[in-house]
């Protein structure tokens, strides 16, 4: 099968788009960690076409380096989505807005 | 004599010292003898000087001593020095003498009030003030002088300072006499400027060669004095403090409101002839103000009915009769009307201080009368006094002092038919309104007792005042009656002698006239406050007459004027930039960034997903720069 | 040395009052009364010292040190006084004792605190007076600054807080321009000559192009007259003088202003002459606003404290318009008025500290007629109501007389306006008179006069005033090398 960069990029960019979407959009934490992986898997793949297309191993390296970084953040985030959940008894990030700036009156 | 004359306001001073730091806890008699004690010191030193000047007057005319150098930078300097001449003389042997009679009579008229070191303080303190003005031998020294007997003015009208009405007295006092003095003090400036030096012989002998005769910088300059002038002597327009200014004790309107402080204007401009005498405007400036002066407050004196307003109004129109004999050029007449002035005025005020005393501090004319029989020593001093006023004739030295002045604006090198004109119906007033106060408040029938009489150290003042205010004037006699001009020979050793006009009708014309008039007013006011006094009730039903009567008795409407046209929107506009415009500025400022602060806020809201939506905003927007610019 | 000597008494006095106040507290003010009072004799010993030979031969710089702080930045500790700065140290203790001394019993919360505060800015001001070095001129600057903050935000009054942060943004604002404005120097400088040095004499050699200059001198100049203080940049003073402590009132007025006035004679002048010169008609007319508008203001307050910040403006205007003028006599009237101001309205400043402490309020029109209960005290503010109105025989007319001579000649229109200040002087000072001692007695309560503390502390304080009326002669002679210095500079650059 003949291999074409262009297509793959194209498949990268339209899962990086359907993962940011998501993270825009949806209200659930599990649902914005999932569209994160989204465009973390999006990033990993336009490194791996890369590579193909210079005939570098370096994009793969990079992909492994994505992958680890996934993990771990998936492991902090779920972490902290605990901790958020015994907070607020919800898993609803409108509602967490502690950083909230106090308008001075 | 020379290391001596600075002893004289010396004395004062330390009484002033004496009393300020420790007078509260003194008794009484101890406060009188320094009060009183210092300036009848000062006067005995004076008399002392003043026969050794008459004997053996000093080489250069005058006695000089510096105590010690005040001030000296760049070309400026200048001396606490002291200098008498002629024309000091005669202002130094007034205040001290008049003075130590005035203080003799305090002692006692003062007896009862809690605040007697004070008012011994202040008094000593003016007179030390007043001996510096007229002893300085330079401006600036002069004007320390000035300022110094502004503020025991201001003390002392507002003496009674528990009563609202005379503190408000005492400021207007204060402002109005500041407004001179600071057009005095500009005056100051522009002479240094032009001749580089304050002294007062180096600007008299500077001024003929440094200046030409009528340039505006001159007139200027005596423009600026004579604005001075005005505003402490009170003449027209500043004028108005004088009457209210009768809030102090009466011996204070006899010390400073009648025959002293006030009269300061005439001797600045005495003093600097030379500047005036170099702007023919500048003098004629002078007699009209002068002229004008003493007609409008002769006016308004007739009219009024509170005893020492009267005397207050008849003092601006006296000092107006001198402004007038200054502006004419009559300089020596202005001093000898100074001198007569200054005994017959501190003279009625002394003893209108007996009457008002004597009847539970009754100011109104109409609710006393028939006081000759009741207190006939203070009626018949007060009688002296007012014939001097009123210029009785060859037996009051008003006479023969104002005689001088109303021959010489005609006569003088600056007199006028007009001028003559304003002056001698001003001696028709004078004298009718003091035929009106003394048949009013001596003759008729009495209508409040008499409580209190005086004390024999408040009619022994009165008595010599009374017999000075007929014999002063017998030093110097119109020329065509007697050859006897002593003070005149004394005064123009300074001053220049009077030039006269050619083609003059004869003297003896103009004293004729004087006289008539002066009887004419003199019966008049006898005719209507004695033999017809229906006369006058019948006027009152007239609205016009009571019109007018008002407006004179409002000193014709200054106050109120000044009130609506300076006081009143002075004091909006300050009130209404109380809370101080600039402020609102920095107050914007502070507002302003507090709203940019509330604005940014809004981008900080804790929303997760807004953060994100930013950061995709952002990156789209470096994206956009990097791919098309 | 001995300067060194002198600030650094101060700095250490002041972190043993801090320390110790926690065992003794009146040791603590003994403690201040002492260094202050070591500090005054010895800018008294100095002035001594100076007298016996003939001031007019002296080199212009009595006493100086110098000595290596960051070389390599080109740092120096330069420390040096001449007669005005000596002056204005003598001021400046005169004043600090003054201050200690009204503190006594008017503090009782952090004493210790306070005096350290109150010994600190002591400090920073007196560094500000002999520093030639300018970047240790802005340290000492930026001392002074601190603890007086300080000494308005925690001991103040009501209304402290927003008083303390508009002193500090006001002069921090003033201050970053001025350092701006030095470090352009330093680097213009820098280049020019290869070496880099924030020494004030170096500094003085440097050409600066006109721009350069203008710009540079209004770095200077803007903090200074934020200090002074000019209109339009007035606007932190009454707010400060008002709220804070008496001594913090009185170091304010007497000292602080004189910081502005003391730059610009030192500083302004003599760095950029041409760009002073090419403004001084502006300023003086800065200078007439000021004293016009600040009479103005001062008639309309009913506030005791802020009627006589006012009065500060107003004086001060003075100042402004006797320094552009360039004229020996009105900067040495710029001098006179520099000190009685400090004396006369240091006074007026604890004459309404006393009225507080017994009244509780600071609003005239709950005031009336009070001569009658303290006729002492009544006495003093008359003598000092009537030095802030200018009456002859007290000090502070000879200043504004000395300036208007001076002024006069240079811009006759504006020193004619400037002399109507007379006029309105004479307004608020009688009213402040009138409102507070004359008219019936509206108060029932029993009020205390003068105490002794209290009666000596006025009575030097009238001493000096009348004496510098009556006999300025020194005074005018120490400051006249500077003087003339200044004007020959001035006269070089307009020429």
């Amino acid at each position: 099968m003949p291999f074409n960069s262009q297509t793959v990029l194209i498949v990268a960019a339209i899962l990086f788009a359907l993962g940011l979407v998501g993270v825009l959009t949806r209200k659930n934490i599990i649902f914005i960690l999932i569209s994160v992986e989204i465009m973390l898997n999006a990033a990993g793949l336009a490194f791996v076409a890369a590579g193909m297309r210079w005939g570098q191993p370096d994009g793969q390296i990079m992909f492994l380096f994505v992958l680890a970084m996934a993990a771990a953040e998936v492991s902090v985030g779920l972490a902290l989505v605990l901790q958020a959940h015994h907070q607020y008894r919800s898993l609803d990030i409108d509602q967490m807005k502690a950083l909230k700036d106090e308008v001075p009156g | 004599m020379n290391n001596l004359i600075a002893l004289i306001p010396a004395f004062p001073f330390l009484g002033f010292l004496l009393l300020f730091l420790i007078g509260r806890q003194l008794p009484k008699p101890f406060i009188a003898w320094i009060g009183a004690g210092t300036v009848c010191a000062a006067a005995v030193l004076v008399l002392l000087l003043g026969i050794q000047f008459l004997q053996a007057p000093p080489a250069d005319g005058a006695y000089t001593q510096t105590l010690w150098q005040w001030l000296s930078t760049g070309h400026f300097s200048c001396a606490f020095r002291f200098r008498i001449d002629a024309l000091s003389l005669v202002f130094v042997f007034v205040i001290t003498f008049v003075g130590a009679l005035i203080h003799l009579y305090s002692v006692a008229f003062m007896k009862e009030d809690r605040d007697y070191a004070r008012f011994f303080a202040s008094m000593n303190l003016f007179v030390f003030a007043m001996l510096v003005l007229v002893m300085a031998d330079n401006l600036l020294l002069l004007y320390l002088g000035w300022e110094g007997v502004g503020l025991c003015s201001y003390l002392l009208i507002g003496f009674w300072y528990e009563t609202p009405a005379n503190c408000r007295a005492a400021n207007k006092a204060f402002y109005i006499t500041r407004i001179g003095d600071t057009a005095m003090a500009i005056g100051l400036f522009l002479l240094f400027k032009e001749l580089g030096t304050l002294t007062i012989p180096d600007i008299l002998n500077a001024s003929p060669t440094h200046f030409q005769q009528g340039a505006s910088n001159t007139t200027l300059i005596a423009l600026l004095l004579l604005a001075g002038g005005m505003g402490k002597s009170a003449q027209l327009p500043l004028q108005t403090w004088l009457p209210d200014a009768m809030a102090g004790p009466s011996p204070v309107s006899a010390l400073i409101h009648a025959a002293t402080m006030v009269t300061a204007g005439v001797y600045l401009i005495a003093r600097m002839h030379v500047v005036f005498q170099l702007s023919p405007l500048a003098m004629a400036a002078t007699a009209v103000v002068g002229g004008l002066t003493l007609l409008v407050a002769g006016f308004s004196a007739m009219v009024q009915t509170d005893i020492k307003r009267i005397l207050a109004y008849s003092t601006i129109s006296q000092i107006g009769y001198m402004f007038l004999a200054l502006g004419v050029g009559a300089w020596s007449a202005a001093i000898f009307h100074f001198f007569t002035h200054a005994f017959f005025k501190a003279l009625l005020f002394l003893a209108a201080g007996v009457v008002i005393e004597s009847l539970h501090h009754e100011h109104n004319i109409f609710r006393m009368g028939g006081l000759k029989n009741r207190l006939p020593l203070v009626f018949k001093t007060f009688l002296a006094g007012a014939a001097a006023l009123a210029a009785l004739p060859f037996v009051s030295s008003g006479f023969y002092s104002k005689d001088q002045i109303l021959w010489y604006t005609w006569s003088a090198g600056g007199g006028s038919p007009v001028l003559w004109m304003l002056g001698i119906s001003g001696a028709l007033i004078t004298a009718f309104y003091t035929a009106r106060l003394v048949i009013v408040v001596f003759y008729g029938e009495m209508k409040t007792p008499v409580s209190t009489y005086p004390a024999k150290l408040m009619t022994v003042p009165l008595v010599i005042l009374a017999v000075l205010s007929v014999v002063a004037g017998f030093v110097e006699w119109p020329h065509n009656i007697l050859h006897l001009s002593l003070f005149s020979e004394l005064v123009q050793k300074v001053l220049p002698a009077t030039i006269l006009r050619t083609g003059i009708p004869s003297e003896i014309v103009f004293q004729g006239i004087a006289i008539l008039l002066t009887l004419t007013g003199i019966y008049s006011g006898y005719y209507l406050y004695y033999r017809n006094t229906h006369v006058i009730g019948q006027w009152q039903q007239k609205p016009a007459f009571v019109a007018v009567r008002n407006f004179f008795f409002s000193g014709w409407g200054f106050d109120r004027l000044y009130n609506t046209v300076f006081v009143k929107p002075f004091v909006w506009m300050t009130d209404l930039n109380k809370t101080d415009f600039f402020d609102q500025i920095n107050k914007g400022l502070a507002s302003g960034s507090r709203q940019l602060n509330r604005w940014f806020s809004y981008s900080q809201n804790g929303s997760l997903r807004w953060y994100v939506a930013g950061v995709l905003v952002g990156v789209l927007f470096i994206l956009t720069l990097q791919l098309f610019v | 040395m001995i300067l060194v000597v002198m600030i650094s008494i101060l700095l250490v006095a002041g972190f043993f009052c801090w320390l110790l106040a926690q065992w003794n507290v009146s040791m603590v003010k003994w403690i201040s009364l002492s260094a202050v009072a070591i500090d005054f004799l010895l800018t008294c010993f100095i002035l001594w010292q100076h007298s016996v030979t003939p001031l007019l031969n002296s080199p212009a710089w009595l006493v100086e040190y110098r000595a290596d702080w960051i070389p390599s930045f080109g740092i120096s500790f330069h420390l040096a006084a001449d007669g005005l700065s000596l002056l204005l140290l003598l001021l400046c203790f005169f004043l600090g004792l003054l201050a200690v001394a009204c503190s006594w019993n008017e503090i009782h919360q952090r004493t210790g605190f306070y005096y350290f505060n109150l010994l600190w800015t002591l400090a920073g001001i007196a560094g500000v007076f002999v520093a030639l070095d300018l970047f240790l001129f802005y340290f000492f600057w930026e001392v002074m600054l601190v603890p007086m903050y300080f000494l308005i935000a925690i001991w103040g009054d009501n209304n402290r807080r927003y008083a303390a942060y508009k002193f500090f943004i006001f002069t921090q604002a003033g201050g970053l321009l001025m350092l701006l404005a030095i470090l352009a120097l330093y680097f213009i400088h820098g280049a020019q000559t290869g070496t880099y040095s924030y020494d004030y004499f170096s500094l003085l050699s440097t050409t600066l192009s006109p721009t350069a200059s203008r710009w540079i001198m209004m770095g200077f100049l803007l903090a200074f007259v934020i200090k002074l203080p000019a209109v339009p940049f007035h606007n932190w003073l009454p707010d400060a003088h008002s709220e804070a402590p008496t001594a913090g009132s009185l170091i304010l007025a007497g000292l602080l202003l004189k910081t502005g006035a003391y730059g610009i004679i030192r500083f302004v002048v003599p760095l950029f002459p041409q760009a002073a010169a090419a403004i001084a008609g502006w300023a003086m007319l800065f200078g007439v606003i000021g004293i016009v508008y600040g009479a103005l203001m001062a008639f309309a307050q009913t506030d005791i404290k802020r009627l006589i910040a006012y009065t500060s403006v107003s004086h001060m205007g003075f100042v402004l318009l006797g320094i552009f003028s360039f004229r020996e006599i009105a900067l040495q009237g710029v001098v006179m008025q520099m000190i009685t101001h400090g004396i006369s309205t240091g006074a007026l400043f604890l004459l309404a500290g006393m009225l507080k402490e017994r009244l509780h309020t600071r609003d005239i029109a709950q005031m009336g007629g009070l001569w009658t209960s303290m006729p002492a005290m009544g006495g003093m503010a008359l003598v000092f109501v009537m030095a802030s109105l200018g009456l002859p025989l007290l000090g502070n007319f000879i200043g504004e007389f000395l300036v208007l001579l001076g002024a006069f000649p240079a811009n006759g229109p504006l020193a004619i306006i400037a002399t109507l200040g007379f006029v309105f002087s004479a307004l608020y000072s009688l009213r402040l008179m009138q409102r507070v001692f004359l008219g019936p007695l509206t108060i029932e309560t029993p009020l205390r006069d003068l105490n002794a503390r209290e009666l000596a502390t006025m009575i030097a304080l009238v001493i000096s005033i009348v004496l510098l009326g009556i006999y300025p002669q020194p005074v005018l002679d120490l400051v006249r090398p500077t003087v003339m210095q200044l004007v020959e500079g001035a006269s070089v650059a307009t020429r």
